[in-house]
């Protein structure tokens, strides 16, 4: 395919003494499906959010489209990169309808009605037409979670970040959610993924990498993750999560 | 003399501590007196409010010489008495050319102390908004300035409305302490017609007049509480 739209060079993120990150490398290219697996505490979230800069990396070096990212810079790029959250992370005080267009109106300096129009657009196209005027507390697990892509897309990001979407969901609105993403996948859209959805991952993923004590262990197709995995700390944790 | 109070006739305690006539001739001076209490509370609180936010964002995100400088600031007029700091700024400050009226010296003195107050209500206020909100804000891309103004103050003053107007209720009674500098508030007014009426009625009307404006306020912050609690903050 292209040009890597990410690349992650030997990035090292430490928390105090403890190390979260020890060097991991990854290149994610533009229009690719990224799923990212591994035990808690391995370091997934941490490689996400350092990537957004929500965590700023000690070592090493993080190139987003083009510019390099972290460090004191000013990092208009990363308006380029949306993120969807475990939590949701909606804006309380706002109605759907706001949240989604407050970043468009905020940061590409849309006029709230243009934005209010994108917002709509987006909320229909993750079913959610008829919920805009609610506050997300009015909503159930899965319909904030819609919202919440909902409100990454707006942004018309080029890279979209997911870390657990759907963790927090009763089991019943997992689905919905998932298939929302499954469709985005079909967009274009450069897609990093931390689930422990394995049928997603098995489904829609063109890369699984799997992590484990804050290094990239594995990474390769679906297929041969699921089919061959070479590692045993992999095999171990897919017979854990799949034997259930 | 104990006898004496005794036999005193119920007719005389009320000639005596609510006596109509009286009351009826210095309401228009309480009355006036109500008016620079109103006018000096509401100055302090709205100045005490503006200056409590800016002194909160100072001390969570200045950077070092500044945030010092407010934590100093918060923690000595934590300390003060107001009554010591109204002193101050009335009768020491003139010696090095600052004269300031009583109302102007009441309204800083008040000020000063409730922006100290307020600043560490709306601290706490702050950092409640949940970290996700902060993050959220950011992925989004907005400026500094926009997660504030658009994400977390909206939040964080929800919260701090029940502990504010408390604050609120202890300005409003300390513009008493103002009738030490002369600043014909309620209560200067109500001891002056007490001395001219040479009859304590004016006093007691001037404490009901107080509960009466404080005391909707004092409910209001149990409703403001019972609310927030039934939202399971
Ligand atoms: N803000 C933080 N402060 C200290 N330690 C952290 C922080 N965030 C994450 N960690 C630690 O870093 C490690 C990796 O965390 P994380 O990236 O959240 O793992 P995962 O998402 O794979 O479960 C964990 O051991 C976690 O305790
Ligand atoms: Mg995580």
């Amino acid at each position: 395919m292209t040009r890597p739209i990410i690349e992650m060079r030997n990035v090292v993120k430490s928390f105090g003494l403890f190390k979260a990150l020890h060097g991991v490398d990854l290149q994610v290219k533009e229009g690719e499906i990224v799923v990212i697996i591994g035990p808690s505490g391995s370091g997934k979230s941490t490689l996400i959010r350092c990537i957004n800069q929500l965590e700023e990396h000690n070592g090493g070096e993080i190139i987003v489209d083009g510019a390099e990212v972290g460090h004191g810079r000013k990092n208009t790029v990363l308006t380029e990169v949306g993120m969807v959250f475990q939590n949701f992370n909606l804006f309380p005080h706002m109605t759907v309808l706001r949240n989604v267009a407050l970043g468009p109106v905020r940061v590409r300096g849309l006029s709230w009605a243009a934005a209010e129009d994108r917002a709509k657009r987006l909320l229909a196209r993750v079913g959610l037409a008829d919920q805009a005027m609610k506050y997300p507390a009015q909503l159930s697990g899965g319909q904030q979670q819609r919202v919440g892509i909902a409100r990454a897309l707006a942004m018309e990001p080029k890279v979209l970040l997911f870390d657990e979407p759907t963790s927090a969901l009763d089991p019943e609105m997992v689905g919905e959610v998932l298939d929302v993403i499954q469709q985005l996948a079909k967009t274009g859209v450069t897609m990093i993924v931390v689930t422990h959805e394995m049928g997603f991952a098995r489904k829609v993923a063109d890369r699984v990498v799997f992590m484990d004590g804050g290094r990239i262990v594995e990474q390769s197709p679906p297929d041969q993750i699921f089919n061959a995995p070479r590692d045993p700390r992999l095999r171990s944790f897919l017979q854990a999560v799949l034997s259930h | 003399m104990a006898t004496n109070v005794e036999a005193l006739p119920v007719m005389s305690i009320f000639d005596t501590f609510l006596n109509w006539k009286v009351f009826v001739q210095t309401l228009p001076l309480l009355l006036s007196g109500l008016t620079t209490t109103l006018t000096l509370g509401v100055t302090a609180i709205i100045l005490g409010f503006i200056g409590g936010l800016v002194l909160a964002l100072l001390r969570l995100y200045a950077n070092s010489p500044l945030r010092q400088i407010t934590v100093a600031y918060i923690d000595v007029f934590r300390s003060i008495p107001i009554l010591v700091l109204l002193v101050v700024i009335y009768y020491a400050l003139p010696f090095v050319g600052l004269r300031l009226s009583s109302f102007g010296a009441a309204a800083s003195a008040l000020s000063l102390v409730s922006a100290a107050y307020s600043a560490e209500i709306f601290r706490a206020g702050i950092e409640a908004v949940p970290r996700g909100q902060f993050e959220a804000a950011r992925a989004i891309g907005l400026s500094s300035w926009r997660r504030m103004s658009d994400v977390v103050l909206p939040q964080a003053l929800r919260i701090v409305i029940p502990p504010i107007t408390s604050n609120s209720i202890n300005v409003m009674k300390d513009t008493a302490l103002a009738s030490v500098v002369a600043m014909p508030d309620l209560l200067k007014q109500a001891t002056q017609a007490q001395a001219l009426a040479a009859n304590p009625t004016p006093l007691i009307s001037a404490a009901v007049i107080y509960i009466l404006i404080l005391m909707p306020l004092v409910r209001l912050v149990g409703v403001f509480e019972k609310r927030l609690a039934a939202r399971g903050r």
